[in-house]
């Protein structure tokens, strides 16, 4: 009878080891500090769903007083930070393409003429609007500050004019995604999410499974080369990161109606760069993590700066400049960058080169650290 | 090089960290030969194997497997070598088949599927070739690891503790199955905890604490310590046993089953110091020769207080 009463002191040496046996998992210790500590201030800092300062490019036919200001009027919302005055139209499209500007301001030829004589001329603002949250509080913001400035410059000038809300007729143009369709921007980044998290949880827990069940030994004692078991075992999961990544895209295209704008050859080329930097991540993770759960807690530890620094959740230039420094060393910010630019920009592989080389480059250092350890599990 | 010599390594030393693991270690085994590899746990016996096999580099030292040098040639010692490892390295979530095609493959064998479906026969595994290997017992798994590593035709086995937790039947069984082999030509290496294991082997080394202690035949090794013995039998060993621990000139006391083992390494000390209790006590005392665990518990005690 007595043995089957609760007994607190069984209880209580239970909960003692259990915290020792934390204790002496040093990698888990540091998660449970780490991952509340770094990732609720990395985040806390640098997400903002409101972005400031989005670069943009005016391209001005009309030098006159009202084009300043106009740029003076859109800079002081906070919403606009004017980069590049670029000459033509066909310089400030290229910009907005290759996602160096968020916005292009066209200030037609003629237009503080049309202005004064109160012929309400149009101004253009085109907005890559692929991701509409990062673009919406901006062009909200637009017919106001407009409408304010110019009414105290025109005051005066054209007296009759002054007041009107309708001195300019500003054209927006949400380019790539006229409609501001959620779903064009978050399926495309999905594919990066989705590959990112199993491609590196994958090849990290593949490993280490060799390793803590004894097996890795047998495989050592063959005359398999390190070489051969690196690639060798990689190679599946290139196959299921390619399946992903058709499954996600006929969901897109078929569920979504996402448009599929540019080269799918070359979707898939730049998808195989994004898998295998991922899982040369997941290798080095393995060669570091002494088993399973270690692996695990290293992938959900990159994952998570992967998904909410990247500008997949939040826009990216919405962040602090740290924040946009750390969110670039992740593979899955460039990545976003090239999958939306094919698919909704229609970009070709010139355009995208600024966005590859990053990848490249992490997957080269993740390549190198790999290496060193994985000669010290040898011996 | 002696040609006669499969193994033939001179100071090997291996440290992991600041603990000297392998301490100059060498080792001759001979072709054809059973050589019993034996020390306490954490001695050093499977790092000096791995070092054997060209999993690990020694960190000094020379010598040659099967005529391959140990820090150059590993590549080619793996090919010609068969490894056992202690624990069970095959892999549970493939089949009989899968695990030994996987293995044949990794060695290049010709004629593969010949030589997967000679061993399974050989196994008597006919029936169960398409079971998950995880799903068989003690004895079949290590039955099957051993076909595993003999699928290359290796000619020399390294085999490390290969019959822990195995039955007595299956031990038994396991020990016939090695000296078949080596009877074929084939050399090997065996580290065991058992003493009857120890025993059936042609030759033997002791290894504690990272050094070689001793090696050579079963009698060679037993006259080398030149125990002095006396087997005691009768009631209140167990008060007699407190009593003998504490006199000078016996080196150590053990039960076995019924009986007390004193040992001492000078008879006539020994004789001196126990000549009281002999003469007085109810148990009765005969001499006896050494066993070789006596020489091993002994050997123990000895180095463990050295490095104390």
């Amino acid at each position: 009878m007595n043995g089957r009463r609760f007994s607190w002191s069984r209880w209580v040496s239970i909960v003692i080891k259990e915290f020792i046996q934390l204790k002496r998992d040093r990698l888990t210790f540091g998660m449970i500090v780490g991952i509340p500590v770094i990732q609720v201030l990395l985040f806390g800092f640098a997400i903002n769903s409101d972005p400031k300062s989005l670069p943009t490019a005016v391209v001005s036919l009309d030098n006159g007083r009202y084009t300043r200001t106009i740029v003076s009027a859109l800079k002081n919302t906070n919403y606009f930070r004017f980069v590049h005055e670029a000459a033509s139209m066909a310089e400030a499209d290229e910009m907005i393409e290759r996602g160096k500007v968020q916005f292009v301001v066209t200030i037609p030829a003629g237009f503080e003429r049309a202005l004064v004589r109160g012929d309400r001329p149009q101004l253009l603002i085109e907005a890559d609007a692929t991701d509409p949250s990062a673009t919406g509080p901006a062009l909200a913001a637009v017919n106001l500050a407009l409408t304010t400035a110019l009414a105290h410059d025109l005051q005066g000038v054209t007296g009759d004019l002054a007041g009107g809300s309708s001195a300019v007729d500003v054209r927006i143009q949400r380019r790539y995604n006229p409609e501001g369709i959620t779903a064009y921007n978050i399926v495309p980044g999905l594919l990066g999410v989705i590959l990112t998290m199993t491609m590196v949880l994958m090849t990290g827990l593949a490993m280490t499974r060799e390793r803590e069940r004894g097996t890795f030994e047998n495989l050592l004692a063959t005359p398999a080369l390190p070489v051969e078991v690196m690639t060798g075992k990689i190679i599946p999961y290139i196959l299921i990161g390619l399946i992903q990544v058709t499954l996600a895209l006929l969901a897109a295209s078929y569920v979504f109606s996402v448009p599929i704008e540019g080269s799918l050859v070359l979707l898939y080329a730049v998808v195989l760069v994004f898998i295998a930097a991922n899982l040369t991540l997941g290798i080095t993770f393995s060669s570091i993590a002494r088993n399973q759960l270690q692996a695990m807690q290293m992938t959900f530890f990159f994952f998570l700066p992967s998904i909410l620094l990247s500008g997949f959740m939040f826009p990216f230039r919405g962040m602090p400049e740290w924040a946009q420094v750390i969110g670039s060393l992740l593979p899955l910010t460039h990545f976003l960058v090239l999958v939306r630019g094919i698919l909704l920009k229609g970009a070709t592989l010139p355009e995208l080169y600024s966005s590859i080389w990053p990848i490249l480059a992490f997957m080269g250092a993740i390549l190198l650290l790999g290496l060193k350890f994985y000669r010290k599990t040898l011996d | 090089m002696n040609a006669d010599l499969v193994v033939d390594v001179q100071g090997l030393n291996k440290h992991f960290g600041p603990r000297h693991v392998v301490k100059d270690f060498s080792l001759q085994v001979r072709r054809g030969e059973i050589f019993g590899f034996l020390g306490p746990n954490g001695s050093g016996k499977t790092t000096s194997i791995r070092m054997l096999c060209g999993l690990l580099t020694p960190d000094s030292g020379s010598g040659t497997c099967l005529g391959h040098d140990v820090i150059r040639e590993t590549a080619s010692i793996k090919r010609e070598v068969g490894y056992m490892t202690q624990r069970f390295s095959l892999w549970e979530d493939l089949t009989i088949a899968e695990n030994l095609d996987f293995v044949a493959r990794m060695y290049g064998m010709r004629l593969r599927r010949k030589v997967v479906d000679d061993a399974i026969d050989a196994l008597g595994l006919g029936s169960r070739r398409n079971q998950l290997a995880g799903s068989l017992s003690g004895g079949w798994k290590q039955r099957m690891a051993l076909a595993a590593c003999m699928l290359h035709q290796p000619k020399l086995l390294l085999l490390d503790e290969p019959t822990a937790g195995v039955d007595p039947k299956a031990r038994r069984d396991f020990w016939e199955e090695i000296h078949k082999l080596a009877a074929t030509g084939i050399s090997v290496l065996v580290s065991t905890h058992y003493m009857d294991e120890a025993e059936r082997c042609h030759r033997l080394a002791y290894i504690a604490y990272g050094a070689l202690l001793t090696s050579g035949t079963v009698d060679e090794v037993v006259a080398q310590q030149a125990l002095a013995t006396w087997t005691v039998s009768g009631p209140d060993l167990p008060q007699l046993q407190v009593a003998l621990e504490k006199l000078g000139g016996v080196a150590d006391v053990t039960q076995f089953g019924n009986a007390l083992h004193v040992t001492g390494t000078d008879a006539d000390a020994l004789d001196r110091a126990t000549a009281a209790l002999r003469a007085s006590g109810p148990q009765r005392w005969e001499r006896s020769t050494a066993t070789l665990e006596d020489v091993f518990i002994h050997l123990m005690r000895d180095t463990k207080d050295n490095y104390q």
